[in-house]
């Protein structure tokens, strides 16, 4: 076997391995997936049944008398809570990368936007610390009840404010976390359009911002959506900060942004401890279920972004 | 004779005021914003730090380092040692797939294989981690009877920094001039020599960069460990299966909900411990790729400026 063919064969055993984990999420989760039907994504009860009565069979599975599987409360708190997360995030990120490329001489540039990307390194639970020891005491006694006074006019901000934890506390962690993905890759797109762009769009008149309004962010359009569609996908997965200032409800719908909430991701970390005491097992496989579906969502958005960057970049690789 | 006379109507040469008013008002507020979010971002990131290292350093105390974890108090030794034990484990089975894929991608990118194999990495990096620590509890721990144990935790740990691996790898390996390799295979080099013998020396920083960066990721993670390594307040016996280990990143998330003092401090220290490798490894990996920086002769092909 020469050379190429081992790294070859190498590679495909190496990132194959997600094919293998839809493969075994799929196959493991399948009684669960005949059980529940479409009930699954649509109802709003995640019930064990009674874990000391005797199994019943449903549908040619045991299952626990009362056990019932719906998730629609997780579909709506991981959607609504990267939908907050990108509200945030999206104009922050777009005002930092604007900040960076333009406003700024080089070599401070390439320090600050250090600083502003190291955001990304911090990890997942170290964000969630944080959340919970200061920013949840924070925005759950000063800034919620100030909100809900003086804004609480506009749907869904008022209403009780709850103690903290919550969407938009979930929300807020999340678009810190996905922010410097959005802000750097627009940074990059920015600082490499030619500058016959912005030459022309002096020459016509424009100050310095109108050019950046008017000719830079439409020329890196599609950048700034690609990288948003990205950061969509990791808020979506987000486990541990979500995990740590979310309120981890349990079948219970949102009715203003200050409720307690779940995503899928933060369940299963959640719910995987009173899932093993179901005997039949069904409350694992249904949690493998949720496992699949995150993994679907986070797959079709990411390749949906992938393939946004990949005809950018093609573009752009053409035009030069 | 003469050029017809053109009229300019007098409005055309007056200035306009209020425009220009309007136009200046709306840079200073539009510049006014980008500013403002970025200063959220940098007090944002300066907050973060400011919290962890400050009480993270309040929290740290000789026998932090000393003692392994006695409920909710005593030390850390377990959670530093389980923590690197896993790291390392994760990074040693990721990084023979990671790097040939890295290597095919960059020097093999002919035919169907190649998208193939990239789009699959795009998409493992975009795979939530705990989907992969769920998929390590139902296939390893549960299916193949390992247990809570460090080699559940390192394969999971492996599966999200293959990727890493692979990306950096590629990149590294395409920044090297075609020259070097032309003149390798000139000289009747076979693939294996030119890739191993040439290219990866002369990417070797880069590469490395990758590998580091994967550490830092597989030290900052929790969720996919949950489920796969379990936590344990003794120290590693040195058995693969079968026995649970503690990681720094556990104590962080179950201990600062514990009602006691000494659990807070132990979270503070873990958080201080975790943050600081991350960021260390971060400013170094920074300071190889940055071109500003004068890392230069890492790249013995460009010539130094004078």
């Amino acid at each position: 076997m020469n050379f190429r063919r081992f790294t070859a064969l190498l590679a495909c055993l190496g990132v194959g391995i997600i094919v293998v984990i839809v493969a075994f999420l799929a196959v493991y989760s399948w009684p669960a997936v005949r059980l529940n039907g479409w009930g699954f994504l649509f109802d709003n009860s995640w019930d064990l049944g009674q874990l000391y009565g005797n199994p019943i069979t449903v549908h040619g599975q045991q299952i626990l008398p009362g056990a019932h599987y719906g998730i629609l409360f997780l579909i709506v708190g991981t959607l609504l809570s990267t939908l907050i997360a990108l509200a945030i995030a999206v104009p922050v990120g777009v005002g930092a990368a604007l900040f960076l490329a333009e406003g700024m001489p080089p070599f401070l540039r390439s320090w600050l936007s250090f600083f502003v990307e190291l955001l990304a390194a911090v990890p997942s639970v170290v964000f969630g610390l944080w959340g919970y020891v200061v920013v949840i005491p924070f925005l759950g006694q000063r800034l919620f009840p100030f909100m809900a006074k003086w804004f609480g006019f506009i749907p869904f901000f008022g209403g009780s404010t709850g103690s903290g934890y919550g969407l938009l506390t979930a929300g807020f962690v999340l678009a810190l976390m996905i922010v410097p993905l959005i802000a750097a890759t627009l940074r990059d797109a920015l600082v490499s359009q030619p500058a016959a762009l912005r030459e022309a769009a002096v020459a016509l008149g424009a100050s310095r911002f109108e050019t950046m309004r008017t000719v830079l962010l439409p020329a890196t359009r599609r950048v700034l959506i690609g990288s948003s569609i990205l950061a969509t996908g990791r808020a979506l997965g987000e486990t541990m900060a979500v995990l740590m200032v979310s309120g981890n409800a349990l079948n219970y719908l949102p009715h203003n942004i200050y409720t307690p909430i779940s995503t899928m991701a933060s369940f299963i970390v959640s719910q995987l401890d009173s899932a093993l005491q179901d005997p039949t097992g069904m409350a694992v496989r249904s949690l493998a279920e949720v496992a699949l579906v995150l993994c679907m969502i986070s797959i079709a958005v990411n390749g949906l972004a992938r393939l946004l960057l990949y005809y950018e970049g093609r573009q752009r690789a053409s035009v030069a | 004779m003469g050029l017809p006379a053109i009229e300019i109507p007098e409005t055309a040469l007056r200035p306009v005021s209020g425009r220009g008013l309007q136009r200046r008002l709306f840079d200073y507020l539009g510049w006014g914003l980008c500013t403002l979010a970025f200063l959220l971002l940098g007090s944002a990131m300066t907050w973060i730090l400011v919290v962890v290292f400050l009480r993270g350093i309040n929290a740290l105390n000789f026998s932090v380092i000393t003692h392994v974890t006695e409920g909710t108090g005593g030390g850390l030794l377990n959670a530093i040692e389980g923590t690197l034990v896993l790291a390392l484990g994760g990074i040693m089975l990721a990084a023979p797939p990671g790097l040939a894929a890295g290597i095919y991608l960059a020097e093999f990118d002919r035919g169907r294989l190649a998208p193939t194999i990239r789009f699959l990495a795009d998409v493992l990096v975009g795979v939530p981690s705990i989907v992969i620590g769920y998929f390590g509890y139902v296939t390893m721990v549960v299916a193949l009877g390992w247990k809570f144990s460090v080699a559940a935790g390192s394969v999971a740990l492996a599966i999200i920094s293959l990727p890493y691996i692979c990306r950096t790898t590629e990149m590294a390996l395409r920044q090297v001039p075609r020259a070097l390799r032309e003149a390798a295979y000139a000289l009747g080099a076979s693939d294996g020599r030119v890739t191993l013998g040439i290219c990866v020396p002369a990417a070797l920083p880069g590469i490395l960069t990758g590998v580091l960066l994967a550490l830092a990721i597989s030290v900052g993670e929790t969720a996919p460990l949950l489920y796969t390594a379990g936590w344990s307040s003794y120290l590693w016996t040195g058995h693969f299966t079968n026995e649970p280990v503690g990681y720094l990143t556990y104590v962080i998330w179950a201990f600062i909900t514990e009602p006691f003092e000494s659990a807070h401090a132990l979270a503070y220290a873990a958080a201080f411990f975790v943050t600081l490798f991350v960021l260390v490894i971060s400013i170094l990996t920074r300071m190889v790729l940055d071109e500003n920086a004068g890392w230069r002769r890492l790249r013995p092909w460009e010539k130094r400026k004078p």
